[in-house]
């Protein structure tokens, strides 16, 4: 093999012509005026998070934007290939680090798909539970933050009682309440007890009140409607092809949700409707995202209704860790838990490709395995970073108070964005 | 749709052209010739009953065992109207690096492009602005190649032999 150290792409190489022109942002005119560069970020206030967007401006509208991302990239996919896979799971975490079980989950189903691992009924219950959970977290800091922008501070603080309370169940249910690192791989790493069971239900039982009581304050309230109706809008063919998933495509009119699509995890156990928007401007990714949380919630009260008696975990021994009365006890659970440990499994060939329904879009896990301990190669597809590319054609032309509501209802969290 | 529709569909079209055709895990995986591989993503973008109009993601893989197959591109089309999803990949040796871009067809292929040329250095002909997206860009190697080691070379305390890496 050739040294591929020494070879250095030629970057300069001359444009062909593709064979469908592409418009990239739109034919700007020509200014007269003198224009201002604007950096918004990489540590403004209003961005919630780590990146750049260089504006160019006449006056105060915007005519220009170039998004610069991967200030807190902290490769991911170079340290998941020397990881066995139980310690990948802290990884995905940090993606999305407003939904971390969803992340999780998937990651974990990715695996037992790989490795043909069929987790038990109440398992996959208690992991439905946790994921919408953190869907409805996900959407009440994003909508409650565009209240922020917009100006209105009540409804953030309204809503983050309830992150609150939802962040005490994510505690009953793995210890963790960010990060959570929750689940293992072939189930759940404890079952749901009566404590978490007390709390969500507690949970079930507030929420809908306070969740009322914020949508009547923004969602016919005049001067919301006015920052964000027909601000920033998408057609669906356009953010079709910037690869949009999730509420904001929704928000588009296009009725795509993986949960319906590829079920996964017992989502076809479950009634719940996919709410789409009309035009796909901040107004209506708002509320997509609001109707979301109903339908999380519709969720969450059937699964807790619903939920199945048994085993909380797979008879995965190579994989799931064994109880640990059983390790001081028994030769053979020592065993695995050492092997598991210390990372001394060699999983099966193959390549697998898992989506889940993340709080932003479609998150995929594309793994690769060629027969070691840790993935050959891993790849997240990551909603924000392919969405977010989109946002210089949502912002051109529009006012830089604009750019803030459009960026702060698309959702871009940083920790997705970058990986 | 089944798979088995859609690679008797392709190999009437594009011959023997697409090789190693099989189903992990119940999805459609093929390898194309990078010289058609625009035509292919083409022609199942406008064919009228597979319609793979959604393009779900662009990455790169390094096969650093394999000569003159040393990088690959993969990516992963979704058929909405079927909800059928393929994999295609694309090889290229490391001597010459260059696979033709997709943006023409995919304004979302343009991050997804960056982003491979950035951590492998694949350079995509045609693209409309070939940068690096998430690391500096006065960086001079491609961190995700296999030949760069994760950890730090001057310890000797860490041997990843013992780790089975």
């Amino acid at each position: 093999m050739p040294d591929t150290k020494d070879i250095q792409p030629d970057v300069q190489l001359a444009p062909v012509q593709p064979k469908v022109q592409v418009e990239v942002g739109q034919q700007l005119p020509q200014y007269d005026n003198e224009l201002t560069t604007l950096n918004l970020g990489p540590t403004h206030p209003a961005t919630h998070g780590v990146f750049q967007n260089i504006l160019q401006m006449d006056g105060e509208r915007i005519i220009s934007g170039v998004p610069t991302i991967g200030y807190i990239h902290r490769a991911f996919e170079k340290i998941a290939e020397h990881r066995p896979f139980y310690q990948i799971t802290p990884l995905t975490d940090r993606l999305n680090y407003c939904s971390s079980p969803i992340n999780n989950m998937g990651w974990h189903m990715t695996v037992e798909k790989l490795l043909g691992i069929e987790v038990p009924k109440r398992a996959q219950y208690i992991r439905v539970i946790a994921m919408e959970l953190a869907r409805i977290a996900d959407h009440l800091i994003c909508n409650g933050i565009l209240g922020v922008d917009t100006g209105a501070f009540t409804g953030f603080l309204y809503l983050f009682q309830e992150r609150e309370k939802i962040y005490d169940i994510y505690e009953e249910i793995c210890g963790s309440r960010l990060t959570t690192n929750m689940g293992r791989i072939g189930g759940m790493e404890r079952d749901f007890n009566e404590r978490a069971e007390a709390k969500l239900r507690a949970f079930l039982k507030d929420f809908p009140a306070v969740m009322k009581e914020f949508e009547g304050l923004f969602n016919r309230n005049r001067i919301f409607m006015d920052r964000t109706v027909d601000v920033g809008p998408i057609a669906a063919d356009r953010a079709i092809s910037y690869g949009f998933t999730g509420p904001n495509l929704r928000a588009a009119g296009v009725d795509y949700d993986i949960r319906v699509m590829n079920p996964y995890s017992s989502y076809e156990d479950f009634e719940f409707e996919i709410p789409v928007g009309h035009n796909g401007d901040t107004y209506d990714r708002f509320m997509v995202r609001n109707d979301e949380i109903w339908q999380s919630y519709r969720i969450i009260e059937q699964a807790l209704a619903k939920m199945p008696k048994g085993p909380f975990f797979a008879d995965a021994p190579e994989y799931y860790l064994p109880p640990k009365k059983e390790v001081y006890r028994s030769m053979e659970a020592l065993i695995y838990h050492f092997k598991i440990i210390m990372g001394e499994i060699d999983a099966p060939v193959g390549e697998v490709y898992h989506p889940v329904e993340g709080g932003n879009g479609e998150l995929g896990f594309y793994l690769i395995s060629d027969g070691g301990r840790t993935p050959f190669r891993l790849h997240f597809r990551r909603p924000c970073f392919i969405y977010y590319q989109a946002f210089p054609e949502m912002v051109v032309g529009t006012t830089l108070s604009d750019a803030i509501v459009i960026m702060s209802s698309l959702n871009v969290i940083a920790g997705e964005l970058d990986a | 749709m089944s798979n088995q529709a859609i690679i008797d569909d392709l190999t009437a079209r594009f011959g023997d052209t697409l090789l190693d055709i099989h189903e992990p895990y119940g999805m459609l995986t093929f390898t194309a010739p990078r010289e058609n591989i625009i035509d292919v993503l083409q022609y199942l973008y406008n064919h009228p009953a597979f319609k793979f109009q959604f393009l779900t993601d662009i990455m790169g893989i390094n096969y650093a065992e394999l000569p003159g197959n040393e990088f690959a591109v993969v990516y992963h089309l979704h058929s909405w109207t079927n909800n059928v999803r393929v994999r295609i990949k694309v090889f290229a040796p490391a001597t010459d690096p260059v696979v033709p871009t997709a943006t023409g067809l995919f304004a979302a292929a343009n991050w997804m492009e960056r982003e491979t040329f950035d951590f492998f250095g694949i350079v995509f002909r045609g693209h409309p602005n070939l940068t690096r997206v998430l690391n500096m860009e006065d960086m001079d190697y491609f961190p995700m190649r296999k030949e760069y080691p994760l950890e730090d070379q001057t310890r000797h305390d860490k041997i990843d032999a013992y780790f089975g890496r």
